[in-house]
């Protein structure tokens, strides 16, 4: 029999973002062979499937008995003690053995004792507990219904007092709060309750209806709003255009992060004065919640406008002593030390005056009243403030730049003066958390530390800027680099694993030198004799390390080479500089000759010691763009 | 429309016929309704509870001169705390609200997560904001620590900001506008509060006198606290009291702040000193509640 399941776990509202994580590890569900399809609302953790058998079938299980030599009393006393027929017992060599059937057991009962675990097993950021103190079960948030269904069956269990069944509840407001449902029913039944399971529609829902409204789609909003409402439903909203006056910045903050609504834009770049909500029910005729909305922001907005005016009494310029009494880090000391640090380290990266300015000006804005009450805008903020001010182009902007990147998608500051405070500031960060101790570990990084680096790789490298890696980074902080130089050329520029290996084995001077070779090795890849010659070099590097040979001057003593490939394959690299790596190639015909002629390995020492020295002196030559023995070749794969 | 007092009147009410006990605000300065002995010492220990009351809660660095529409030194918390919590405790929160007039089929509810954590307290809690139309109406806690302590019955937590509320309900732009009786605006009877008290302070507290009314104040915690072990009656003894000196600290703390007496290097302290106090008192508590029982 093939049957349908369904578990519902009703909750109180789980937090938006950790959604995602918890339907990725229901997916794995054991739920006896069958595959679990799963979704989600604030309020409830769902898990369909279909095609589950009623009971898993019978099988056999062979059952070691007595040895032979304790007698047939014994096997029959084995018999006996297993439930069998005594006629059952065979003997298996030294021993007695039977076969035992082991019946199938209910479906039902599996799932009723497995999935009760398998809720609470579940993995969450932070939980609470809500009953029976603190050893009581834990979860994201207090669990108040359950529906557990196999076929027409409940599959019956409890959580935390609460007993599974096939009651589930609509939207708090709109829907019932007592739902007998079936398998079949369940979704349907939830739609009439103005629930939308599928996170999928709902997120159509919203993305469709906002677009209409003519907002601009913001994923990571749209995402978080596809997990906070059940019945999702856009409205437009109006402000008064006065408010336009202010920094399009800070508006957009406020309507994104504040108040979780899209901007609208009159023209690309130009905000309009309205915004788009998304309500989590079905309509607002009346306007009330448009009308309370409006109302909200125009006290958010009235805010930002008095902060404006009351942080203009104060140049920045005038803030810079405030910042001692701002702390960076607890062993770190204030700000005001870290801007002089920072100041310091602009000059010493050969920063120019306005460079110079605006690292002395970058962290004054934290003593605002608009940076204390939007901190997502710090840097910003100060950038604005600067322009108010009077202080030249490339200082306001480099002000306004020096936090970015903030993700690994976030483009580097776009002028020369912001990519140095913005390579300045994460480098004194990341030195000074090194210098105390505080490195990440693991999954723990408190100082974003891992972010910081990154931005300081993508920096250098998208900047093309020309400094030297151990100029900038030594000891710890420089193996912490090289795993995030790893992880850029990588993941974010998708150069491919053993040529990143391979170009960064032969050490790191500038990170435009790292880019510009991996282009060449990347370009050079897929010409012909190419991946032959890689082998060749593995072969050589092979053949070094066994015969443990690590001069790192090896010298060739020409009047002892071989006529023949070893004389020619000398020549042809002595001939060659191979600056430029397509030549390399070429080598592949002297190289194959070579090994198919040449022994390396021979009794006499001497030329044995001068054919690794050649080999050695030649590996060196043609690696300081890449190592090729870190290349992967087609012949490895298949392995 | 109902005026700021119907609105109170009615979630007293509300709350009473609940179960809830109706106490009066606490008569020692508080930053919070959570910081009255009825939510910070009542939700240890086994002994279920119930209460809601209205507190005055300052909060001076957040003083506006009253020249801010939304932003207040003092303003009122209705807080409700349900020990343990029962089961449909959001549903019994919703029906406050439409208690009050709020007719939810017409509004947008949404409960976004916003946990809760008191340093100087040593206190914690998970829970959400509630939203309303886009505006955060009211704090929803389940306590998970308190005074160090994990607690062995969660309590819910439901905050009320008053005033936010009600400007909601009367639909106005500035809880100075709000009509706290019939022919009196909140104006009427807060504005000089909130004036005279943002100039003391941050123009005229005398600083070097709340910093030693800090260590008087803590002196006598201290001492307190150092008496229990001897004292054989425990149940005369005066915790209640030495509890009041915490929160005479944490005010002249919040006082010393906002009037930018304390630097970086001594703001840790400073909040370990009183958080020590809170803790230590909140374990005085929890030994007489067990011996007394």
């Amino acid at each position: 029999m093939s049957l349908d399941f369904l578990l519902e776990v009703g909750t109180e509202e789980i937090p938006h973002w950790m959604i995602p994580g918890a339907l990725a590890q229901l997916q794995k569900l054991d739920l006896l062979g069958a595959t679990p399809r799963v979704d989600a609302t604030p309020r409830r953790l769902v898990v369909h499937a279909s095609g589950l058998p009623d009971r898993t079938p019978d099988r056999e299980e062979t059952v070691k008995g007595p040895p032979v030599s304790s007698g047939e009393k014994a096997a029959a006393g084995f018999a006996r003690k297993q439930g069998v027929d005594t006629s059952e017992v065979r003997v298996n060599g030294n021993y007695y053995e039977l076969n035992k059937r082991i019946p199938g057991q209910l479906a039902v009962d599996l799932l009723a004792a497995s999935v009760p675990s398998a809720i609470l097993g579940l993995q969450w950021p932070k939980t609470m507990y809500w009953t029976g103190g603190k050893t009581g079960p834990r979860f994201i948030r207090p669990i108040r219904w359950i529906v557990a269904l196999l076929g027409d069956q409940i599959i019956p269990f409890e959580i935390a007092g609460v007993k599974s069944g096939n009651i589930t509840r609509g939207h708090r407001i709109l829907g019932s709060s007592s739902i007998p449902v079936a398998t079949a029913s369940y979704e349907a039944e939830l739609r009439k309750n103005f629930v939308i399971l599928s996170s999928h529609e709902r997120r159509h829902k919203i993305e469709t209806e906002v677009s209409k409204l003519d907002a601009k789609i913001d994923a990571d909003l749209l995402e978080t709003l596809t997990f906070i409402t059940e019945y999702p439903t856009a409205i437009r909203g109006d402000f008064d255009p006065a408010y336009l006056e202010l920094p399009a910045e800070v508006l957009t903050t406020v309507m994104r992060h504040h108040q979780k609504y899209f901007a609208v834009e009159s023209a690309p770049g130009k905000l309009a004065p309205h915004f788009v909500a998304v309500m989590n029910t079905s309509g607002d005729p009346e306007g009330i919640v448009k009308r309370g909305n409006e109302r909200v922001l125009r006290a958010r907005f009235n805010d930002a406008r008095f902060f404006w005016n009351v942080d203009q009494q104060k140049k920045l310029v005038d803030r810079g002593d405030d910042l001692a009494h701002v702390t960076f880090q607890a062993k770190l000391g204030t700000y005001l030390e870290k801007t002089n640090r920072v100041v310091q380290l602009v000059k010493e990266l050969g920063g120019n005056a306005h460079a110079q300015r605006a690292a002395e000006l970058c962290k004054c804005d934290l003593t605002t009243e608009m940076v204390k009450e939007f901190t997502d805008l710090q840097g910003i903020v100060g950038g604005l403030y600067a322009k108010a001010q009077g202080e030249p182009e490339p200082v306001w902007r480099a002000i306004y730049q020096h936090y970015q990147p903030l993700s690994m998608e976030d483009s580097i500051p776009t002028t020369p003066e912001g990519q140095i405070v913005a390579l300045a500031d994460k480098l004194d960060t990341l030195r000074g958390c090194f210098s105390v101790g505080l490195i990440p570990s693991g999954s723990k990084d408190p100082f974003a530390l891992r972010r910081a680096a990154q931005g300081v790789v993508k920096i250098l490298v998208e900047g093309r800027l020309v400094y030297y890696l151990d100029q900038l980074v030594s000891g710890e902080l420089r193996e912490f680099f090289m795993e995030r130089i790893q992880h850029y050329f990588r993941e974010v520029r998708g150069y491919k694993y053993d040529e990143v290996n391979a170009v960064l084995k032969v050490g790191v001077s500038t990170l435009k030198d790292v880019e510009d070779r991996l282009n060449l090795l990347a370009k050079v890849r897929p010409t012909p004799n190419f991946e032959a010659l890689a082998a060749s070099f593995k072969r050589i590097n092979n053949i070094l390390k066994q015969a443990d040979f690590a001069e790192t001057h090896p010298v060739v003593d020409v009047g002892m080479l071989e006529q023949g490939p070893e004389q020619e394959l000398h020549e042809a690299y002595e001939q060659r500089e191979f600056g430029s790596l397509d030549k390399v190639a070429e080598l592949r015909p002297y190289l194959d000759r070579y090994f198919d002629t040449v022994m390396v390995n021979v009794a006499d020492q001497n030329v044995r010691r001068n054919r690794l020295s050649m080999l050695g002196h030649m590996l060196r030559k043609f690696s300081t763009i890449a190592d090729f023995s870190e290349i992967v070749t087609s012949g490895e794969q298949k392995q | 429309m109902d005026t700021y007092q119907d609105t109170i009147f009615k979630l007293k009410r509300y709350w009473a016929e609940r179960g809830c006990i109706i106490q009066e605000p606490y008569d020692v300065e508080v930053g919070a309704g959570t910081m009255a002995p009825e939510t910070f010492l009542r939700v240890l220990g086994p002994k279920p509870y119930r209460v809601a009351y209205v507190q005055p809660s300052r909060r001076p660095a957040d003083g506006r001169y009253g020249e801010n529409p939304n932003r207040l030194y003092k303003h009122q918390q209705l807080q409700v705390i349900l020990k343990p919590t029962p089961n449909d405790v959001i549903d019994q929160y919703l029906g406050s609200l439409e208690a009050i007039g709020i007719d939810l089929a017409k509004h947008d509810l949404k409960l976004e997560e916003d946990n809760w954590e008191s340093p100087t307290l040593g206190a914690w809690g998970i829970g959400w904001q509630v939203m309303l139309d886009g505006l955060e109406v009211t704090q929803f806690t389940y306590f998970q620590q308190c005074g160090g302590f994990d607690l062995e019955l969660v309590p819910a937590e439901i905050t009320y900001g008053l005033e936010r509320l009600v400007a909601f309900l009367q639909g106005v732009d500035s809880v100075f506008d709000i009509t706290w009786a019939p022919g009196f605006k909140y104006s009427d009877v807060r504005f000089a509060d909130e004036l005279q008290s943002s100039v003391y302070n941050f123009e005229m507290a005398n600083v070097d006198r709340l910093w030693r009314l800090l260590g008087e104040y803590e002196a006598e915690c201290k001492g307190l606290i150092e008496a229990y072990s001897k004292y054989t009656e425990k149940h005369r003894f005066p915790v209640l009291p030495a509890y009041e000196q915490v929160l005479k600290c944490s005010n002249l703390f919040n006082l010393l702040d906002a009037r930018g007496a304390i630097s970086v290097t001594e703001r840790v302290g400073v909040i370990k000193r009183v958080r020590d106090l809170a803790v230590g008192t909140a374990r005085l508590w929890a030994d007489q509640q067990e011996a007394t029982a």
